[in-house]
């Protein structure tokens, strides 16, 4: 793009290209990534507003003090966060061409989501099993969504990560299975992001309130 | 078998599901069936099922998708002026006692239908179908960013349509008025399937539509020829970029409102409900935050085409481009502070109403400098009245008035009057009719020699012009009388029948809209048997300005055999007033995607999938959407996306072209 077009040695102007190169392989894929994550980030903000307007809705049924276990919650945050840094490494190798390495963290990284999920249902289920359901109360719902949601992506992000995985095996770090490991990257630490918003709205100011 | 296997097989889905006691409906279905059965009996016989799968459905080409896009919204303008016909035939006859011929599930049915048709499946697919076509072309690209998922997009609106037409025959459709407001809309209020066909419906197209914004961000950011600096993009790629900006940020506000409807309706959360804490107001508020922009998203992409159209017929150069882009951006970003304006009725108070009420009169600004622009465009300009100039001049004085009503509706304490009344339904569809309807048309006649080769036919289309303008305006001014009257939207019977002259009127404007809309498809039909007389050979056959026609009619796969160079905001004006040669050798390979039949397949599932949710048949809904997943992870493993067309090919069609152009001078 940086050639001079406006005119050629002789002074004509040149109205096309003679010699034109196609636009490699993934050229817009970045930047289109990242317009999905952010409309994937209004769906959080929506839900976010959703849980802000009817958080405090407890329809006389338990409040996040009664429910949240703020212990539990740590050690889930501390999986999700070790999981990104664990995704930085692989990204690391990555650039360095180590394609056993690259597994090795992508492996650790889905072992940590894995986790992270793990523990998520772990207490939803003490919840609905204590009352707390979704249908209990609107703050329950706004809750269970807003949780829930974050918690889908993970699991998407898992499909995703298994399934980079097998074509990492398969054909190697090509350009295009990296461009695809940059992208899942980009919405692992969304994720993250997305989910310190939660630790801190819903968990922390929830028992504040 | 016993009902527990039923219920397990089909859901909820049974035969009385069938409305065989509703003899429009059933009337309506064996006309539909005849046609269907007629027109996959043709396809068949004429062996073109492999043609069109291989050509048309598999296509990632840009100009093929707006094609089948505006195809698309074409066809289901039909059924949804239908239940408009239905409409004013029904509030026509309903007075004095008589209940008219549609029956209160019915009619709710109708209208609903109508305007969830007519935005998502008509507008929608008509100004996405335009851009699609367009903006590649303008900007000197061979296609969009993310070819395949161009196909996928347009397939998940085509799996969202097919959902709505099904509802007609398999069940009933939403009886809640388009937005589904809850609580009418929850479990309680319409237990049936209507929602879950609206929900989901709406949920599947706007995968694609939110999908497709992205897609023409991209392309619009990414793919601009050399020289084409943002400061010389045409009027209509400007528009179209804020209008997919509007879509990538407002959609996925309208996915959330419906999943947490559905939340609420299948799960039996608390969102929306009266008790346990759930607040029906947020989904209003919500669904407007999504709905606002939204009427913006159609108009800005109509007010793209007027430009390209009035410079172009003035024969002048657009007047006051920046403050064009400038007033476009404003709208972009005021159409997000307005959305309360909706329901000031509320009750948010008067300093809540106040804002919106303001922010609502600020944009009727920048709206206007477009109007003058387009008026200093044509002053002193050499005006030609054919059809695309017509409609906008249409437009120009439909808007104006529309916009008018629209300002007087931002007042607080005169919308308190006129809150939900026909004075509202007269003012929405005098902007969107005049607005974006007449632009889509403007649009259609602008740019359909480029698409296919030949001009439309101007007999019929000065008809249809001439039925249309007419009918619109016997229709909703007598709307606006009702409204100011303080007739509500959405009554099925009256009762006093000094009301009764004004529907009379109404429904004769609706009939001559019809003869307009019968008028269109002849034109269509005529100028197809006259295309020999109406072929345009130069690619060029308005004389106008922007890069799109500096190619053949119809151009060829690839658009443009060398990547242009612009210079200028007219680039092909500029190209033509400083003589610029056409290229006749050096013709290289060009790279282009290939054809794929995953975006169409995807979208199958993806419609089957809500099927199944819509009826409950859970097993269904469980193999779609596992099926969704296989197919495209499969997809993911297919890193062979491009081919080459060969040098030999290129230098035959532009060969072909050259000869062409020799013979029409």
């Amino acid at each position: 793009m940086t050639v001079a077009v406006n005119s050629s040695q002789a002074g004509e102007p040149v109205f096309y290209l003679a010699d034109e190169h196609p636009h490699p392989e993934g050229y817009s894929t970045s930047l289109g990534f990242w317009i999905y994550l952010m409309s994937d980030c209004l769906i959080f903000a929506m839900l976010f507003a959703a849980f802000g307007v009817l958080g405090a809705n407890y329809a006389a049924g338990p409040a996040p003090k009664d429910l949240f276990d703020l212990d539990l919650v740590a050690v889930n945050t501390s999986m999700l966060l070790l999981s990104s840094i664990t995704y930085g490494f692989a990204m690391l190798t990555m650039q360095q061409n180590k394609v056993a390495q690259t597994q090795m963290w992508l492996a650790i990284t889905g072992l940590f989501g894995l986790a992270f999920i793990g523990i998520e249902l772990t207490e939803f289920a003490h919840m609905i099993h204590e009352g707390a359901t979704p249908q209990r109360s609107a703050f329950l719902s706004a809750f269970f969504t807003l949780v829930g949601t974050h918690g889908l992506h993970v699991s998407c992000g898992l499909i995703w990560l298994v399934t980079l995985m097998v074509q990492v095996q398969k054909f190697g770090l090509i350009e295009a299975n990296r461009r695809r490991l940059m992208c899942l990257s980009m919405f692992w630490h969304f994720l993250d992001v997305v989910w310190i918003g939660v630790f801190t709205f819903v968990y922390l100011l929830g028992v504040l309130r | 078998m016993s009902p527990d296997l039923l219920k397990l097989i089909f859901g909820r889905l049974g035969i009385e599901s069938l409305p065989l006691h509703e003899p429009i409906v059933v009337g309506t279905f064996v006309m539909v069936a005849l046609g269907g059965a007629t027109l996959l009996a043709g396809l068949t016989y004429f062996r073109l099922w492999g043609y069109l799968w291989r050509e048309w459905f598999t296509t990632v080409d840009h100009k093929r998708i707006g094609i089948m896009y505006m195809i698309l919204g074409i066809v289901m303008l039909l059924r949804g002026f239908a239940d408009a016909l239905m409409m004013r035939g029904q509030q026509m006859l309903a007075f004095g006692g008589s209940e008219g011929y549609l029956n209160a599930h019915h009619y709710d049915q109708v209208f609903t239908a109508h305007g969830v048709i007519m935005i998502f499946f008509v507008a929608m697919p008509l100004v996405t179908g335009l851009m699609n076509y367009v903006v590649p072309l303008q900007i000197g690209a061979r296609d969009v960013s993310f070819p395949f998922l161009n196909n996928f997009s347009f397939w998940m609106t085509v799996g969202g349509a097919v959902l709505v037409m099904a509802s007609l025959f398999i069940g009933e459709f939403a009886r809640t008025g388009w937005l589904a407001y809850p609580p009418l809309s929850n479990i309680g209020y319409s237990p049936d399937v209507g929602v879950d066909y609206y929900i989901w419906a709406l949920q599947v197209a706007g995968v694609g539509t939110t999908l497709s914004g992205i897609n023409l961000i991209c392309t619009i950011v990414k793919l601009r020829c050399p020289g084409m600096t943002m400061m010389k993009m045409p009027v209509f790629t400007w528009t179209s970029l804020c209008t997919n900006i509007l879509i990538v940020a407002s959609f996925p506000v309208l996915t959330v409102v419906l999943a947490l409807l559905s939340l609420d309706r299948y799960v039996g959360t608390n969102f929306f409900t009266n008790d346990f804490g759930g607040s029906p107001m947020m989904y209003v508020n919500l669904i407007w935050i999504w709905g606002h922009p939204e009427v913006y998203i159609l108009v800005l992409p109509a007010f793209g085409i007027f430009s390209e159209v009035t410079s172009t017929f003035s024969g002048k150069r657009l007047f006051g481009y920046t403050s064009m882009v400038y007033a476009t951006v404003v709208i972009t970003i005021l159409s997000y502070l307005v959305w309360l304006h909706h329901f000031f009725t509320m009750g948010s108070g008067a300093s809540v109403n106040s804002f919106f009420g303001i922010t609502t009169m600020i944009i009727s600004i920048p709206t206007g400098a477009k109007m003058f622009n387009w008026l200093f465009t044509m002053y002193r300009g050499r005006i030609r009245y054919e059809l695309p100039m017509m409609w906008t001049i249409a437009f120009m004085l439909t808007f104006v008035l529309g916009g008018m009503t629209g300002v007087l509706l931002a007042v607080p304490p005169a919308d308190f009057v006129l809150h939900n009344s026909l004075f509202l339904i007269a003012h929405f569809h005098n902007v969107i009719i005049g607005g974006v309807v007449f632009g889509a048309f403007a649009g259609i006649n602008y740019w359909f020699p480029k698409a296919f080769g030949f001009k439309l036919d101007v007999f019929w289309g000065k008809l249809s012009f001439w039925f249309w303008v007419v009918g619109f305006y016997l229709a909703f001014m007598p709307l606006y009388v009702l409204g100011l009257m303080g007739v509500t939207r959405r009554l099925r019977v009256f009762d006093d029948p000094s009301l009764q002259i004004w529907f009379v009127i109404a429904a004769i404007g609706a009939f001559l809209v019809f003869l307009g809309i019968l008028s269109m498809l002849m034109q269509f039909a005529v100028s197809f048997l006259k295309r020999e007389q109406l072929k345009d050979v130069t690619g060029d056959p308005w004389d106008a300005r922007t890069l799109e026609w500096a190619t053949s009619s119809p151009p060829p796969d690839y658009n443009f055999a060398f990547t242009p160079v612009v210079h200028d905001n007219d680039a092909w004006w500029d190209m033509k007033r400083r003589g610029y040669q056409r290229p006749l050798t050096g013709f290289k390979p060009i790279h282009m995607p290939s054809s794929t039949g995953t975006g169409i397949i995807l979208a199958g599932f993806a419609t089957a999938m809500g099927f199944g949710l819509i009826w409950y048949i859970w097993w269904l809904a469980a193999a779609s959407f596992i099926a969704m997943l296989v197919v495209g992870i499969g997809h993911t493993f297919n890193y062979h996306r491009d081919f080459d067309i060969p040098a030999d090919d290129v230098i035959r069609t532009e060969d072909a072209r050259t000869k062409l152009l020799a013979g029409a001078k």
